[in-house]
């Protein structure tokens, strides 16, 4: 991987704020982060908040790759990358991006009590497309949740959203994979690579 | 050699080099993964204890028996502990005990918000702060050594960023060898604080203030960072992140340890500087020590626009500081200029709210269903249950801290309310602090209506064993207690345990019960559906056609049922959809639906088979 290349478009490093609900893997995705930036030579500071977010609830992660890191919160307009594993999260989280930062949303709907109670709307890709286009054009989207459940492995979203992050930094794939496998059992990895590379090969299209 | 650790993870591991071998503490956001992580290393004792009082209690016991010893709980836990922690700040101790305070600044997942470091004074005993995971584990071998060097509890205090936040940290695979076999101290002038030794004991611990503020002066965790000489920043714990962010080119004196203060040290940075401020997070825990030690701290020009001006000078004295907050203040305080190139942009479109619910399938949803259409008052507690309290259940009516519930029930039941008082209260929270309460109102007949919600676990805080379950923390099997035995006992004569899916038979028992005089608990009883055991039995239900839309299941406030873009024909309302991903098969809805529109598991299997065949 070209950590010189990563160093010339993030000059100061790199804010990554992920954002999801509970039970959707963000924690994984934000170790493999963390683990990857040490690997690369960054100093590192992953935070997150667990507590009542577990219940259903919205789950922040901040991981920031620096020379020096100090304050482990990303606030408003600090991110440089969004991860957004859930579309309303997407949309929640935007006030953060720095502008013309970049967002990779997975186009995936988890709808909260508030909407099935009939208190309020949940809205369409279009909506949320247009909000955040106010932020940043550099924003993709990828079907992770699809493309877990047709490679037989439906849990396996979060890996599927690395891959495609992956391709967008440009990283080495194997270097993230190296990763991975150090922070699941072994038994799942063949699963977990194929998301990999499904979410890896997904991005490629796109980027071209 | 480095690794990524969580300051809470560097906390058990800071213990553990430091020769540590027993832990006790009772779980709380955000400290609870310093006991699991603890727990999990080699010749550890560590153990759940009932509560925070109990833990800091067992951690003394084994200090006083020569073996290190550490203590863990939420700020919260410490009010709970604090009779134990006055004690040994004047017994003082035979091998190093720490007490860790993990406080939650902003509240993420507590009732109230408060500075523990004021309890280090008010005990006065010593307090270290850390900044990062690397400090949190250096910390806590230090906290060690400063306990038997000045014969005093010492508290780590931590706060949720720095347990939650994880950095790369420097370790060792030694451990320190303790000293084995001390004898128990045979020593009652110290020992024993009955009066005459008290008074004894008080001046002895105000001198070791004393001394430990002039050791302070070359604590190495005290350290001076010169850089510009125009600003001069006094600061500790996680505040000197933002310090460093936000002031890169100020000098800075970043305090290891935050009480007591190192009274030179701040006498000299503070003239070798032309300006001095304090940056802090919550108190003006520092900020007022250095004011009394006579040390003149910079004002702004012109008074702050703050609500909380007259108690802290520049920072926000409430919620979790970040670079921006702290940005913003030093630009009000006219300490730095921010150039605010352009506004910031708002997404001007509200959002659906996202609050934490109970999970599909959690066993305490019927018991609030129930709860919401008897319309009594219902006196919460601390847990998974408290979220009863959100629409559409909103049946909670007043959660103050843990074993609140019973005591506030009663009270209003004695205070001669008209309504029946109904309070209800977990399994762990029932062992915590609600027996007493529950004691007081068999001893002092109340009516008032207790359900003891027994989910097998202590599920808020992340499911950890508790002494209902029959396993200690460190995966022992234990006594399983029962705890419609203790109910009777207690002195609670009509005492009913049902299973906690049965929607008919709870409302049928408290319906009864309203009707008569005298104190009940129901014990409600079924596994947290996030359990391994319970997920084994998950069977997502169907609707069938015979949904109208009547909308009496979404009153449940399952995440499981949505509504379809179906409409009812006859009524044009929307129809009722199950999700198979996140049903659990409770069943619940399906009997609460006056349809019979959502098969039961038994016809939900028979349809599969049916369909197979
Ligand atoms: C004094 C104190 N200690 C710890 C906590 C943290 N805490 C909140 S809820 C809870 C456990 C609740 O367990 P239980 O009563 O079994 O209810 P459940 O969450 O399982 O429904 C704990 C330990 C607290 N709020 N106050
Ligand atoms: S974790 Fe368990 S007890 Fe808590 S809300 Fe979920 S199912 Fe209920
Ligand atoms: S309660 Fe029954 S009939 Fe009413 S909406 Fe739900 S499934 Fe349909
Ligand atoms: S059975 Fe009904 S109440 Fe229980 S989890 Fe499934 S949808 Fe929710």
């Amino acid at each position: 991987m070209d950590i010189k290349q990563l160093n010339n478009n993030y000059p100061g490093g790199i804010n990554f704020l992920l954002t999801g609900v509970g039970g959707q893997g963000t924690i994984l995705a934000s170790n493999v982060l963390a683990d990857l930036g040490m690997a690369l030579g960054f100093d590192v500071k992953k935070a997150e908040i667990h507590g009542m977010s577990q219940r259903g609830g919205n789950v922040i992660s901040y991981i920031r790759w620096g020379e020096h890191v100090y304050s482990p919160i990303i606030t408003s307009g600090e991110a440089d990358i969004i991860l957004a594993f859930e579309k309303l999260e997407a949309l929640r989280s935007i006030e953060q991006i720095r502008p013309d930062g970049m967002i990779l949303i997975n186009d995936y709907a988890i709808v909260p009590v508030t909407v099935s109670a009939g208190l309020s709307e949940y809205p369409d890709n279009e909506n949320i497309q247009e909000s955040i286009e106010k932020f940043t054009s550099n924003a993709y989207w990828v079907k992770g949740q699809d493309i877990a459940e047709e490679i037989g492995y439906p849990k396996a979203s979060n890996v599927v959203l690395l891959g495609a992050l992956t391709a967008l930094l440009a990283i080495g794939p194997k270097d993230v994979l190296r990763v991975i496998a150090t922070r699941i059992p072994q038994k799942y990895y063949s699963y977990n690579e194929k998301a990999f590379d499904a979410g890896y090969k997904s991005m490629l299209k796109k980027s071209d | 050699m480095k690794r990524i650790l969580s300051g809470n993870e560097a906390v058990a591991r800071g213990a553990w080099e430091a020769g540590c071998s027993v832990a006790s503490g009772y779980p709380g956001t955000p400290s609870t993964e310093i006991m699991e992580t603890f727990a999990r290393y080699p010749n550890a004792y560590a153990e759940w204890a009932t509560n925070e009082k109990v833990g800091l209690d067992v951690a003394i016991g084994a200090a006083y028996a020569g073996k290190r010893a550490i203590s863990t709980m939420k700020h919260v836990g410490l009010n709970v502990a604090a009779d134990a922690l006055f004690y040994v700040a004047m017994t003082g101790v035979e091998a190093g005990l720490v007490i860790v305070s993990a406080d939650d600044p902003s509240m993420h997942s507590s009732q109230n918000e408060q500075d523990n470091r004021q309890f280090a004074k008010f005990s006065r005993i010593p307090c270290l702060d850390p900044a990062d995971s690397q400090e949190a584990r250096d910390f806590t071998i230090a906290a060690f050594d400063l306990s038997e060097q000045f014969d005093t509890p010492v508290m780590l205090r931590m706060t949720t960023r720095i347990c939650h936040t994880s950095s790369p940290v420097e370790v060792t695979e030694q451990q320190q060898q303790i000293p084995e076999k001390r004898k128990y101290p045979r020593n009652p002038a110290k020992y024993v604080m009955i009066p005459a030794n008290a008074r004894r004991r008080h001046p002895v611990i105000e001198e070791r203030v004393s001394e430990l503020s002039r050791f302070a002066e070359n604590f190495p965790y005290n350290r001076i960072e010169y850089r510009s000489k125009s600003l001069g920043i006094i600061t500790g714990g996680v505040a000197y992140q933002y310090a460093r962010e936000v002031f890169p080119d100020a000098s800075i004196l970043k305090l290891g340890m935050v009480y007591p203060l190192p009274v030179e040290m701040i006498g000299t940075f503070s003239g070798s500087v032309d300006k001095v401020i304090v940056l802090e997070e919550l108190d003006p825990f520092i900020e007022d020590q250095v004011r009394l030690i006579g040390i003149e701290l910079y004002k702004p020009a012109k008074p702050i626009n703050s609500d909380f001006a007259h108690t802290k000078s520049i920072f926000p004295i409430t919620g979790e500081l970040n670079s921006a907050i702290v940005r913003h203040a030093a630009h009000r305080a006219g300490l730095i200029n921010v150039d605010i190139k352009q506004e910031p942009i708002n997404l001007n479109v509200s959002l659906p709210a996202r609050p934490p619910t109970l999970c599909p399938g959690c066993p305490h949803r019927s018991s609030f269903y129930v709860l919401s259409k008897l319309k009594v008052p219902v006196n919460g507690d601390i847990g998974c249950y408290t979220l009863g309290v959100a629409p559409p259940l909103s049946t909670i009516d007043t959660c103050g801290c843990m074993g609140a519930s019973i005591g506030v029930a009663h009270g209003a039941a004695v205070a001669g309310d008209q309504e029946r008082h109904v309070a209800v209260i977990g399994d762990s929270t029932f062992f915590h602090t609600g027996i007493p309460a529950l004691i007081n109102v068999a001893y002092n007949r109340s009516n008032v209506i207790t359900i003891i919600m027994d989910n097998r676990v202590t599920g808020m805080t992340g499911h950890q064993q508790n002494p209902g379950t029959g396993f200690t923390l460190q995966n022992q099997a234990t006594v399983e207690l029962d705890i419609e035995k203790l109910v009777l006992a207690c002195g609670i004569e009509k005492v009913l345990t049902v299973e906690a899916f049965q929607v008919d038979i709870i409302e049928k028992t408290l319906k009864q019960w309203m009707k008569e005089d005298g104190p009940a608990v129901l014990i409600t009883r079924e596994e947290c559906a996030l359990l391994p055991s319970a997920r084994k039995r998950y069977l997502p239900l169907q609707v069938t056609d015979q949904c109208n839309g009547c909308t009496v299941c979404f009153r449940i406030g399952c995440p499981a049922i949505l509504k379809s873009k179906e409409l009812d024909p006859k009524y044009q309302r929307p129809l009722a959809v199950i999700d198979q991903e996140l049903c659990t098969g409770c069943e619940i809805c399906a009997q609460v639906c006056p349809r019979d529109a959502i098969l039961f598991r038994n016809q939900v299997i028979a349809l599969r088979k049916s369909e197979v065949g």
